[in-house]
């Protein structure tokens, strides 16, 4: 357990660090100093924190397996996509930024009741089968969301399924999604997401909320039994998330001219695992260097050109090796003696 | 005759999911580790089999018996590679190996054979089977596939029942320690579990694409989850559990397209998982784990 001033520090450098690293980044975009490929990938490296921060309070903190968080990013981009278009073509409304604003926020609602609505059914399985459902979840958004038509028409919302015969300016096209998208997303907006992702996560963490999430991931038996409810707190993490996810689909939506429901497959929510993972289970500050690394990464080893994608699985198993190995786990704890113990419970994770 | 028709397609696609979700729930059972390389092995059994057949050109039985060889030798090899120093592991560091491998094996499949989809040639060509005058016809490869799955699984209970590494495979998914204890090799069951199970994926690999003759790096990898579905369908761990799963997947699959819609297939093979799971929490056939307090 750490102290509450080692808490404290250790998020204002987390803050520090990131505000310090944006400020950086607006100036070298203002200087021409940045890399064209860096610059492209900025807000796609927020949307991916915000994905593994948020899937940490589920995996690390909460302690359930979720293999379907793309979902909710699907839900989040799509509905942000419509209501800024409705904005626009319905109501004429011009500033990008407001319309920017209200579509994270309709995204991270339609994510939220729907995470709800999906967390009644699945927070009542356990390890392995809540894993599958969030899995079979994943896949019906992406497989529905194939299926889906949405036109604006006049300043009227229509909606269509499995058939298109909508009038109006279509904004969702079925299985060829959302198209030309006017992409409104910044830098800017994505850096106020994953700080407000940040304050979220770690101050749930840090609550009596959190404390109780994490009490009912040690040992359910003993939490129910000092009166927590347990559905309640698991209920919390995982519908945090999903609006959280949904946010970030909404961001990453909007910085797109074209988007295709079955960009966020299984796969997806997968690499977002992995960034949890190699950044540490329960570890919020691990997740956001993970995520922003592991987004980069495959672009810098683009120069290996057709085995990039085999260099990154050798690297993934590599990593979870070593990382796992009990001679490293040794010298690790030499370099670093006052190392925390495991606070994450790793042990825990369907056990 | 059209619902029976539909129904002996659901069957024998269900019999592909069925030999796939054996691998994955024998492996689950006795490592407790959810293999996502195994529909990439299927893969990988495709295209020796293909390559067998169109470039070496040996006969079809032979190219099966070299995939199949071939698969083994590789689940093996993953297993002691990747799998075996991690143990002692969590299992979602397990998971995220299993899933870098199966990256591995899509990645040097693309750099071997490339992207560009392969079409499978038809190895055993046995017709069209008419019945009832002609009103219900039936592939050649579908009455295979069934046969097949048929004596796997006879094979399969037959194996685990009676002979003495059947027996010690169900000890060691049983207690691991106790299994131990009795002198069971460990490290020996598992290396042949994940043999069979590969096996059983080179066998899946020539029966997928004869029904499906596209093949690319990809193609197991859905497959592999519908599967994986089937496996926790029918409740995982459990290899009668695996049977039942797959077939009724692949039944709910086929008729599903043909009746609702066809752009909903999917989406409806996981309603219905996620009902089954709703009703029956360790799937159809598996068994409740008491919880000691």
């Amino acid at each position: 357990m750490k102290t509450k001033k080692a808490r404290l520090i250790t998020n204002l450098v987390t803050y520090g660090v990131l505000t310090a690293l944006f400020i950086l980044l607006t100036v070298m975009i203002d200087n021409k100093t940045i890399s064209r490929s860096l610059k492209g990938q900025l807000i796609p490296i927020c949307c991916w924190i915000v994905m593994a921060v948020s899937l940490n309070l589920v995996v690390g903190i909460s302690g359930e397996l979720s293999l379907g968080h793309a979902g909710f990013m699907s839900l989040g981009a799509f509905s942000g996509i419509v209501s800024s278009g409705w904005l626009l073509n319905g109501f004429g409304m011009e500033d990008p930024t407001l319309r920017l604003v209200l579509a994270i926020v309709v995204g991270g609602v339609v994510a939220g009741v729907m995470g709800a609505l999906i967390g009644i059914p699945v927070l009542r399985l356990r390890g392995d089968y809540l894993a599958i459902v969030t899995l079979a979840f994943g896949e019906i958004i992406k497989n529905v969301m194939n299926c889906v038509y949405v036109a604006v028409d006049g300043s009227a919302l229509r909606f269509g399924f499995l058939k298109n015969d909508l009038p109006g300016t279509l904004l969702l096209n079925g299985p060829m999604g959302a198209v030309k998208v006017k992409a409104i997303s910044t830098f800017a907006a994505g850096f106020v997401l994953v700080i407000f992702t940040l304050a979220v996560v770690l101050n749930l963490t840090n609550s009596r909320s959190g404390r109780a999430i994490m009490a009912a991931r040690d040992n359910r038996i003993a939490a129910e039994a000092m009166g927590i409810n347990i559905t309640k707190y698991k209920m919390m993490a995982f519908v945090t998330a999903a609006v959280l996810a949904g946010m970030a689909g909404a961001l990453y939506g909007l910085s797109m001219a074209t988007l295709v429901p079955t960009k966020f497959s299984f796969n997806e929510s997968i690499n977002v695992l992995v960034f949890v993972v190699l950044g540490g289970i329960g570890n919020i500050p691990g997740s956001v260097i993970s995520a922003a690394a592991l987004t980069i990464l495959p672009e810098r080893l683009r120069f290996l050109q057709n085995s990039r994608m085999l260099a990154y699985a050798v690297l993934l198993i590599l990593a979870m090796l070593l990382s796992n190995n009990p001679l490293m786990k040794s010298l690790w704890k030499k370099l670093i003696p006052r190392r925390r113990e495991a606070r994450s419970g790793e042990g825990e994770m369907r056990s | 005759m059209e619902f029976l028709s539909y129904l002996v397609n659901g069957i024998s696609l269900g019999s592909i999911y069925a030999i796939i979700a054996l691998g994955y729930t024998m492996v689950y059972g006795i490592a407790k580790m959810l293999n996502f390389a195994h529909g990439d092995v299927i893969m990988v059994g495709a295209y020796i089999i293909f390559c067998a057949a169109q470039y070496w050109n040996l006969p079809p039985l032979l190219s099966l018996l070299l995939a199949m060889l071939v698969c083994t030798l590789l689940g093996i090899t993953i297993e002691k590679l990747a799998y075996k120093p991690l143990r002692q592991a969590t299992s979602l560091a397990v998971l995220i190996t299993a899933i870098g491998m199966s990256y591995l094996l899509q990645n040097t499949a693309l750099l071997i054979w490339g992207a560009n989809p392969k079409v499978f040639p038809s190895l055993f060509d046995l017709g069209t089977i008419s019945l009832f005058g002609g009103r219900l016809s039936v592939k050649g490869e579908t009455l295979v596939t069934i046969a097949a799955n048929i004596v796997i699984m006879v094979g399969l209970t037959l194996f685990t029942s009676r002979s003495r590494m059947g027996k010690a495979m169900r000890c060691v998914s049983e207690d691991r320690g106790a299994a131990e204890l009795m002198g069971i090799n460990v490290n020996t069951t598992i290396s042949m579990t994940f043999a069979i199970g590969s096996a059983l994926a080179a066998i899946a690999g020539l029966l997928l694409c004869s029904t499906y003759p596209v093949l690319q790096p990809t193609t197991g990898a859905m497959p592999g989850i519908k599967a994986f579905t089937a496996a926790v369908f029918g409740g995982i761990g459990s290899i009668p559990g695996a049977m039942l799963g797959g077939v009724l997947l692949g039944i709910i699959e086929i008729l599903g397209k043909a009746y609702i819609s066809t752009e909903l297939g999917d989406a409806i093979v996981f309603a219905v998982l996620i009902i089954v799971l709703l009703v029956r929490p360790t799937g159809l056939l598996g068994k409740a784990v008491r919880e000691k307090v």
